[in-house]
């Protein structure tokens, strides 16, 4: 069976594919994103759990708000949240044109 | 299947095809398997059926996706597309804990079993902004690799391994015991040939074709667990509630959970051991009210269960194999959608499963008790029966806490418990099964490639030919996988609770090298490998004494009551060794001669130090905290020691200045300062 010949692609770079101000610019935008979404993580992860016992009395459909935020509400904000980074970082390598050829 | 590459790759392309072809072919099989049930087929025939046939379809992709290329066997020749990983690593994450444990430990624990719910899906926020884009640009073969190339050769390599070897191994353990759960109740056989069963059938998927054929077998997988998750939830929602919807619609078994239980305890019955407060309450203490040490364990254990699951070796390297690193981004997100799928869905499971047992089993006669219970009161490995009805009280009426459930088998039995049909029963045991068979697959392929790629070819044999390094590889994999066969079927139980320790092992030995390494520029060789080696050294030292040696950490940290209170408890713990005990009972005996911990004021720090006894020991609590949760204490002492020593060594060189800029930007090369750790 061949080997596969894509593997070796970036193997034998020897000059930066992108200018050094440009790399500074488009990490710190970067890291920008990252902090973001690192908050939207810790807020759905943690913070609002910490007031899962005031939520708790709250009803809605049966279910007590507190409840329904550690075992569904949370989760859709991870899944929303991340297709969303991954749109936004997206938009972030193209507006410094680092994305891949 | 031979490989080629580009877009035009013709497997690629017809993907969608094939697993939509196979998906059909899935349903068809399960509705035939329903009608023969209807002709009379006994139910043994459909377990064997539904066992043995997803077992045989896992091993035919396995074989034709075998493989001598290299790039194939490690990284399924990174052409797997951004959906497909995402399932792939949705049946590599989704372990037999979260499949057949998961909804068990809610029904068990109420609102403190979503602990795992939330840590095991906010880990994959991680993965994406911190580690997976940034491994992928690195594109090498495994963990290690990155941590030898970032971090100046072996030193770290090894670090790495050591901490991947020891986590994974216990994780790997547990799956085959959830295998061989799954298999001795539907195949009727002992556990330990379950076990060796079961071994074959991960074995034959994993071994000729690596990555590859693990990739191809885990989307195939995927989609036999959800659809087996999915399907019953779904049919007992209908049958409670009026509406198969059954995420949305458990909000009214809650209710009705609610009232059960408050009728319950008017009516003087005691709940079943272990259960406090309400199904919905969240922090409840030993008494049902509100406690801080349940916060601070629920928030901490959440806090271990995500860190770990960003630093698991078997789940970063399945982003290796996507075609591009913005592949690698939507790839992640794509895995969570997957793997909420199933967690979303657990809490409901949970709910429902409860609503059935209290309204059909509780205050049933015990005499006339359905026979699907007679079915799973065969001995677990845990000694007691897995369904176990205990009459305390010698009326002949189960009362609530007479009906003793182990969580592990919630999910299995609650399709009978519903009074389905036994075909669901079946197809509830082959999801099952594949969630445990994928894990195990992808632990094993790590274990093996820490082995043959990290240890032989980067640091015993850089000359290695291709043909010798798979031999090598293959053989490794087979000798791993018996290891842990043979400690399933003899140990069992006894080190199931050390996968919770997993994730804390990989959270504190990896998680912040890792993070560092890419965010963290003056991160140094020396301040990593401390790093890593702190973090993992404390961490695994602190489960092993407070698990281990609970008498003496109590001594050391614990005040006086504290220590009489562990005093107690170990003298009277009957599986003691008798010098721990006339040790134990000595300390009792002189209770007045006993002084304050050497350090009991940092054991008082945040909340006081104690001990319960536990899996027949006296396990120690720092803080009150739970061990399961013993990275919170090495997590950020490897971040600090990183940081530390980084402060005061050498910084990096220009040539790992650059290397760190290749790997932060997807466009272009990355310039490796020792060009020996490319790969091939």
């Amino acid at each position: 069976m061949p080997l596969v010949g894509d593997v070796q692609e970036h193997q034998g770079a020897s000059a930066p594919a992108v200018d050094k101000a440009v790399g500074a610019a488009y990490w710190k935008k970067t890291s920008g994103l990252m902090w973001t979404v690192l908050a939207i993580w810790f807020v759905a992860g943690f913070g609002i759990h910490f007031f899962a016992t005031v939520l708790n009395p709250i009803h809605i459909l049966g279910f007590p708000l507190g409840f329904w935020f550690a075992a569904q509400g949370s989760l859709v904000i991870f899944v929303v949240g991340l297709f969303w980074f991954a749109k936004r970082q997206n938009e972030i390598d193209e507006e410094f044109g680092v994305q891949e050829d | 299947m031979s490989a080629s590459t580009g877009s035009k790759d013709p497997f690629i392309a017809s993907l969608g095809k094939i697993y939509a072809g196979y998906t059909g072919g899935f349903a068809v099989f399960v509705v035939l398997l329903a009608i023969l049930e209807q002709m009379g087929v006994p139910d043994r025939i459909i377990g064997y059926l539904f066992v043995f046939l997803t077992i045989g379809v896992y091993a035919y992709i396995g074989i034709i996706s075998r493989t001598a290329a290299v790039a194939e066997y490690y990284v399924a020749g990174r052409r797997v597309p951004a959906l497909y990983n995402g399932m792939a690593t949705g049946s590599d994450w989704m372990s037999a804990a979260s499949f057949i444990g998961m909804a068990g430990s809610l029904y068990a624990g109420g609102y403190g079993g979503l602990a795992f719910i939330l840590g095991w899906t906010g880990g994959y926020m991680l993965v994406a902004i911190l580690l997976a884009p940034y491994l992928r640009k690195f594109g090498q073969y495994t963990v290690p690799d990155f941590l030898g190339a970032r971090f100046g050769g072996n030193i770290a390599r090894s670090i790495g391994v050591t901490v991947l070897l020891t986590a994974s191994f216990v994780y790997v353990v547990a799956q085959i015991v959830g295998v061989g759960i799954i298999t001795q109740r539907f195949l009727d056989v002992s556990f330990a040939l379950a076990v060796f069963l079961g071994l074959a059938g991960i074995l034959v998927c994993s071994m000729l074709g690596g990555m590859r054929a693990v990739t191809w077998t885990q989307v195939a997988q995927y989609i036999i667990l959800i659809i087996a998750y999915l399907i019953p939830a779904f049919l007992m929602s209908a049958k409670i509630t009026g509406v198969p919807l059954p995420q949305v619609m458990y909000g009214f078994a809650l209710e009705r959970i609610e009232g059960l239980e408050a009728g319950f305890r008017a009516a003087g019955m005691t709940p079943p051991p272990g259960v406090t407060g309400f199904h919905t309450a969240p922090f409840a203490g030993p008494n049902g009210a509100f406690s801080w040490s349940a916060a601070f364990n629920f928030f901490a254990l959440v806090f271990c269960l995500m860190l770990g699951t960003a630093a698991l070796p078997h789940i970063l390297m399945r982003y290796f194999t996507t075609p591009s690193v913005r592949e690698a981004r939507q790839s992640v997100a794509w895995s969570l959608f997957f793997i909420f799928l199933l967690y979303f869905t657990a809490p409901a499971y949970a709910a429902l499963a409860k609503v059935e047992i209290y309204q059909n089993i509780i205050g049933q006669p015990i005499a006339s008790l359905p026979a699907w219970i007679q079915n799973w009161q065969i001995i677990s490995p845990y000694g007691t029966p897995w369904v176990n009805i205990v009459d305390a009280n010698r009326d002949g009426i189960l009362q609530w806490g007479e009906f003793r459930i182990h969580p592990d088998v919630v999910v299995l039995a609650t399709p009978e418990i519903a009074g389905l049909p036994y075909v669901i029963a079946g197809l509830v045991a082959a999801g099952g099964l594949a969630a445990a068979l994928s894990t195990a697959d992808g632990l094993l392929l790590a274990l093996a490639n820490a082995l043959s790629h990290d240890v032989y070819y980067k640091m015993i044999d850089r000359n290695a030919p291709t043909k010798k390094r798979l031999i090598i590889s293959r053989v490794l994999l087979l000798i791993v996988a018996v290891l842990a066969a043979y400690t399933a079927g003899n140990m069992g139980a006894d080190i199931l609770f050390l996968v919770a320790w997993a994730f804390s092992i990989a959270a504190a030995g990896l998680f912040a090298a890792l993070v560092m390494g890419v965010w963290y520029k003056k991160t140094t060789n020396a301040a990593a490998c401390w790093g890593m080696a702190v973090g993992y050294v404390f961490t695994f030292g602190y489960l092993i004494w407070t698990e281990f040696y609970g008498l003496s950490f109590v001594e050391l940290f614990g005040t006086k009551e504290a220590i009489l209170a562990a005093a107690r408890q170990t003298a009277a713990l009957p599986a003691a060794s008798a010098e721990l005990k006339a040790y134990a009972q000595g300390l009792v005996a002189n209770a007045a001669a006993i002084q304050d911990g050497a350090m009991s004021w940092f054991g008082q720090l945040i909340l006081t130090t104690d001990s319960v006894v536990l899996r027949g020991r006296t396990v120690a609590r720092l803080w009150t905290l739970n061990n399961i949760s013993g990275g919170i204490i090495g997590v950020p002492l490897s971040f600090l020691t990183i940081w530390l020593v980084s402060k005061f060594t050498t910084a990096p060189s220009q040539a790992m200045q650059d290397f760190i800029d290749d790997i932060r930007v997807p466009r272009g090369g990355v310039r490796l300062v020792d060009r020996r750790e490319a790969v091939e």
